[in-house]
């Protein structure tokens, strides 16, 4: 295998952040995510009266969620529409013939889109955060803060995993299809699936839990609601389950599967593009 | 210079390329002939390293399986499609493609200038003519004064005023030492750039001759269709076909079959037969050995 030079990476990374700042697509999710942080911000504040006290908490609280429903899709349909779009028109086979390796093109591209995609979360939470910040004082920043972070390790899980689509799909429509049925499998079907399998087959709480965290999106609700509340009784008896079982060691087993999440698709679209020849 | 070792590509049970070898000396201009499907945008895709194959290839000593990299060090690649980004101006293409290729300190003005392509600077790649893109991806290609130029038929987009200019410059590249292989199936292109060519046909290798020699060997013919007046047209297929030459009527035409070194030859016939010719296409028609298409 040759050598990776950081210099070919950082000259793709340079594109793509400027490649994605003229695309319609982020534009359009990168102000609806920013928009919605916004008004989830101004909602958590009213509901309090304005005083600011739990406002970080609340307004956090509904930001995971608002994370859990656009992160995903604008991480799966960016990272398998980019890729497949790209060697659809004949861009990647040119760039290809240059003199840098697959493995830098695809780590070069996804980096590009992952910091594309902090910048827009960035701005959303952070947008989100000043308002909180004018009104209601700093209180639980602490938290908001670990939020962003585990928004942007979901980010980076879902472009990782739209990578991977761009890869196997035959073509960038496949692609984009595969992404959003994937998506919608993660938000909805996943969730679906578990209850249903679980009351069918009488699951056991250890099982139920193994099984939520099979999917990135669990993991990343969980991790998120434990560093907001302290503990995962919101979650019902599974949370609680997990709490008593890894107790301190149950963040870092969270951060670690999200980082996992990240580095198994990606390294998968790496091998793939490589053993195939990428064109 | 380069390379090419019992080259096979399959693609499923499908043989693209079946065994395909040979040389190239620096300094020569080599054509890849062949009718579509013959396999020559493979042997250059494999050449680049952007296919997986069986088979060894060396480009400017380096193998492009293992070191591809160093290997494209080598090469300027000029596409069938150009598909740089729509949204990138002139410029800001040139710019990037020379801090990909490490062509250090470049003087973007007199690349541009030399592309003819100095009042475009600030045009958006994708508002572009299809022979301005072509002079950009050569001049992109030049960046780093690469050894090799690879052209993957490189006039197919262009019109013949821009097809001459495109040859020429060609040419002017090949008495500056460069090593030239393109892709083509125009005849007048390989005569007038090519010293050498390899004929590819269903994935094999089929002739490695002369640009002169091309048509006897593989029995490549042009078909001209030639429009003459209504009452004309059946007293031009008879004289047409009593000097020798196949020709049929064809909706509101004649179809001549001609070698591609004589099409002058009916416009002479039928004009000495006093018929006027008022308009006329030109084919390029492929035959196996045996004469049939």
């Amino acid at each position: 295998m040759e050598r990776i030079e950081a210099a070919n990476i950082w000259l793709l990374i340079q594109k793509e952040i400027r490649d994605t700042g003229r695309s319609r697509w982020f534009i359009i999710f990168s102000l609806a995510f920013i928009g919605l942080a916004l008004a989830l911000a101004w909602l958590g504040l009213a509901g309090i009266g304005s005083l600011g006290i739990g406002g970080f908490s609340r307004t956090a609280a509904s930001m995971v969620n608002l994370v859990l429903l656009m992160v995903p899709l604008m991480g799966l349909v960016m990272g398998a529409m980019n890729l497949s779009s790209e060697r659809e028109r004949g861009y990647l086979l040119y760039l290809l013939s240059q003199p840098i390796s697959m493995t830098e093109a695809i780590l070069g591209k996804y980096a590009g889109l992952s910091l594309s995609m902090l910048a827009t979360l960035l701005l959303g939470f952070g947008a989100s955060g000043l308002v909180m910040v004018l009104i209601g004082g700093t209180a639980e920043i602490n938290s908001y803060i670990s939020l962003v972070l585990f928004a942007f390790l979901l980010a980076m899980i879902s472009l990782s995993v739209g990578t991977l689509i761009a890869v196997l799909a035959r073509g960038s429509s496949a692609a984009i299809g595969l992404a959003l049925f994937i998506w919608l499998g993660f938000v909805f079907l996943a969730d679906l699936g578990i209850m249903g399998t679980a009351i069918v087959l009488k699951m056991d709480i250890g099982t139920l839990l193994t099984s939520a965290i099979m999917n990135p999106l669990q993991v990343f609700k969980i991790a998120s609601v434990l560093q907001l509340q302290g503990n995962l009784e919101v979650l019902g008896p599974a949370g609680i389950y997990a709490f008593r079982t890894y107790g301190n060691a149950l963040l870092p087993l969270l951060t670690l599967l999200l980082i996992l999440w990240i580095l198994i698709p990606l390294l998968i679209s790496i091998g793939v593009s490589n053993r195939r020849g990428g064109v | 210079m380069l390379q090419v070792r019992d080259l096979t590509k399959n693609y499923g049970k499908l043989t693209a390329l079946d065994r395909v070898s040979f040389d190239i000396p620096a300094g020569q201009s080599v054509a890849l002939w062949g009718p579509n499907g013959a396999g020559k945008t493979t042997v250059m895709r494999c050449m680049l390293g952007l296919l997986r194959f069986q088979g060894e290839i060396q480009l400017a000593g380096y193998n492009v399986t293992t070191e591809g990299k160093k290997a494209r060090k080598h090469v300027g690649f000029v596409p069938q499609e150009l598909s740089f980004q729509s949204e990138w101006t002139v410029l800001e293409t040139v710019e990037f493609f020379s801090r990909l290729k490490k062509a250090g300190q470049v003087n973007f003005t007199s690349i541009l200038q030399q592309a003819g392509l100095s009042d475009h600077r600030k045009a958006n790649f994708g508002e572009l003519s299809g022979g301005m893109k072509q002079r950009l991806a050569l001049a992109i290609a030049l960046l780093a004064d690469p050894e090799i130029l690879m052209l993957d038929e490189p006039t197919s987009n262009l019109d013949p005023q821009g097809r001459e200019g495109f040859i020429q410059i060609l040419n002017e590249l090949l008495v500056q030492g460069k090593t030239i292989l393109f892709s083509s199936h125009r005849y007048e292109e390989v005569a007038e750039l090519a010293n050498r060519t390899l004929v590819l046909r269903q994935g094999v290798l089929e002739a490695d001759c002369t640009p002169d020699e091309l048509h006897k060997h593989l029995g490549a013919a042009t078909r001209l269709r030639i429009y003459v007046d209504v009452d004309q047209f059946a007293h031009a297929v008879e004289i047409l076909r009593n000097a020798g030459l196949r020709a049929d009527p064809n909706g509101k035409g004649v179809h001549v079959e001609v070698s591609p070194d004589k099409k002058g030859e009916p416009f002479n016939i039928l004009s000495n037969a006093g018929i006027r010719i008022f308009n006329f296409d030109l084919e390029q028609e492929w035959k196996d050995n045996n004469g049939e298409d």
